[in-house]
């Protein structure tokens, strides 16, 4: 198949050319962050960097690191760069960590965050013969409209249906032929089963690609996808805070994504020293924005670890390729020798309708881990038959399984059964410790 | 007509089955029938009161999470071959009974059976017209 891009010229640009364009764009986005948000100049002045000191990406390891706290101490203002009657648009953060945090975009920050969703689009083989269902959330989330607008810039038909009612996103798969399908790759497993349960074989749809990000996913997930839908499944990364979904986005090769040079900086560093770290190394990702006007952020610490590497791409790109993030840098356990990210948890209970009100408890039996989940029920769940019950924690069992690549023991427990502090349930409980394990 | 049950979710833990005991003395009411539903993990306690909205109230203060599930009462003579008699009819209509237990409180005459059903009114219809006497929620307090 021949390589299709959105914009060739800059996903194909030789390495040396994107690290000039890099040294020019981020001496002019340091200076003008300094020059325009006091509480990053702030910061710098702290440190005793000048812009001045920022020469090429060499001293971007100068710079202080951003975190979310930053974002919300820095809430709703702090952090803008431009006056409000240059923005056009306000984003949201969920919130599920605590306080919100917004970020904003001029006309040019939109445009420039729905090539990156157009060129992830054109990556996964979308044209303006496509029709594209467009069923992440719209609204505060950026996933609906960041895949919207790139879908408008392709000029592939746009289906905006954002996300939940199963049955009537099918009926217009189905009745209008898309052909590209954007979601939570838990909500495309959905869709999936959805189908199967209706009786529909996967070559009934006219579905050719998907577009899924949003939440941690395992390949798994995305071979059991890929057949359900009888597509190929393509993951694409972002976040708010640095513009929405497309920062990051996977070609045709499906082993990473390739992130949006031209407009971000990467860094892996050491999660507990802030040390750079080399290429292929496992770390927690930092992000430079370098052209954007409301809300630019210099070192973004994601929390996400993963591994960023550079190779030749049979797709042509020449962009460095991030792998699929493993979690969040603060809170990653290891139970039997498996990475788990209490993320990979919620995404599963909030996809299978549950709040994410669980515990995870970990102990040692005989030299081997167990791990146990309680999640608490909803009033709905409840019922007066056992069966009922157990059926529903086999189905989530299962559902943890698929995305954990591990067996969890799944416990449902009573609404408000599990113990509180600061109104947050408390989310591990690991007795492994008293054995001297530390994880 | 069905008669109201209350289904309460007992983890498999010390002092649970005491928590729901005790507040339902303590709100002065009467049990009438139980039957205890369990696995490993978890146990359903199912019970037949003189009050029951009275009784979820004081089991919901006391942290219980506890439901109302509506089933089916059914008088009987208290003589060989009537519970036989029930089954048989809701057998022949093809009504599936999920469970059944009995109450504790029992006359000379006759035996009181909770029987649970997917479709109460249904099953409620075909006994009264094979002669089969139901009972109300004033007939537990009867009792």
């Amino acid at each position: 198949m021949e390589n299709r891009y959105f914009q060739k010229e800059q996903e194909t640009m030789p390495v040396e050319e994107i690290k000039k364009l890099q040294n020019e764009k981020l001496v002019k986005q340091v200076k003008y962050v300094y020059d325009n948000v006091k509480y990053y100049r702030d910061l710098m002045d702290k440190k005793g960097v000048k812009p001045e000191d920022i020469r090429s990406t060499d001293d971007l390891h100068k710079l202080p690191f951003l975190k979310k706290d930053d974002l919300r101490e820095a809430y709703p203002y702090g952090l803008l760069a431009t006056d409000l009657k240059n923005c056009v648009r306000i984003q949201s953060t969920s919130g599920t960590t605590g306080k919100r945090v917004v970020a904003f975009y001029t006309q040019n920050d939109v445009d420039m965050w729905e090539e990156c969703c157009a060129r992830a689009i054109v990556a996964a083989g979308g044209t303006s013969e496509d029709v594209c269902q467009v069923c992440y959330g719209y609204g505060l989330f950026t996933g609906g409209s960041g895949l919207h607008g790139g879908s408008h810039k392709v000029g592939s038909l746009t289906l905006p249906m954002s996300s939940g009612n199963t049955d009537r996103q099918i009926q217009f798969m189905m009745d209008l032929n898309s052909t590209i399908l954007c979601c939570t790759p838990s909500y495309a497993a959905y869709i999936g089963e959805t189908l199967k349960e209706k009786g529909y074989k996967p070559e009934d749809n006219k579905l050719k690609a998907g577009i899924f990000g949003a939440e941690p996913w395992t390949e798994e997930m995305r071979r059991d996808i890929q057949k359900s839908l009888g597509i190929k499944a393509y993951d694409i990364y972002g976040l708010t805070e640095i513009s929405g979904p497309g920062v990051a986005f996977e070609c045709c090769e499906q082993n990473g994504m390739h992130i949006n040079e031209d407009h971000f900086i990467a860094e892996i560093i050491d999660p507990n020293t802030g040390e750079v770290l080399p290429e292929g190394t496992k770390g927690e990702l930092v992000f430079t924005s370098l052209d954007k006007e409301a809300f630019p952020l210099l070192r973004y610490r994601t929390r996400d670890i993963c591994i960023l590497t550079r190779g030749k791409c049979s797709c042509g790109r020449t962009f460095i390729k991030m792998a699929k993030p493993m979690g969040r840098s603060d809170d990653m356990m290891i139970i039997k020798g498996v990475n788990v990210f209490p993320s990979q948890i919620e995404a599963v209970l909030l996809n299978n309708g549950y709040a994410p009100n669980y515990q995870i408890i970990l102990d040692r039996v005989n030299n081997s881990d167990t791990f146990d989940i309680n999640v608490e029920m909803g009033e709905e769940d409840f019922s007066d038959t056992p069966k009922d019950i157990t059926a529903k924690e086999k189905k989530l069992q299962d559902a943890m399984k698929a995305m954990l690549g591990i067996n969890p023991k799944l416990h449902l427990v009573a609404p408000k059964s599990i113990p509180r502090s600061e109104g947050k349930a408390v989310r591990v409980i690991d007795h492994r410790k008293r054995y001297g394990i530390t994880i | 007509m069905a008669v109201k049950q209350l289904s309460i979710f007992v983890e498999n833990k010390e002092g649970k089955l005491v928590t729901i005991t005790d507040s339902i003395a303590k709100a002065g009411i009467d049990i009438r029938a139980m039957s205890v539903a369990d696995t490993q993990d978890f146990g359903i306690f199912r019970l037949i009161v003189t009050d029951p909205e009275k009784a979820k109230e004081a089991l919901e203060s006391s942290g219980c999470f506890v439901s109302i599930t509506k089933v089916v009462g059914v008088s009987i003579p208290d003589e060989p071959g009537s519970l036989a008699k029930v089954v048989n009819i809701l057998a022949r209509h093809n009504i599936n009974i999920e469970y059944m237990y009995a109450f504790i409180t029992v006359s000379k005459k006759h035996a009181s059976v909770v029987l649970r059903v997917a479709d109460n009114e249904g099953a409620e219809k075909i006994l009264t017209e094979n002669g089969v006497t139901l009972m109300e929620e004033k007939d537990i307090v009867a009792l």
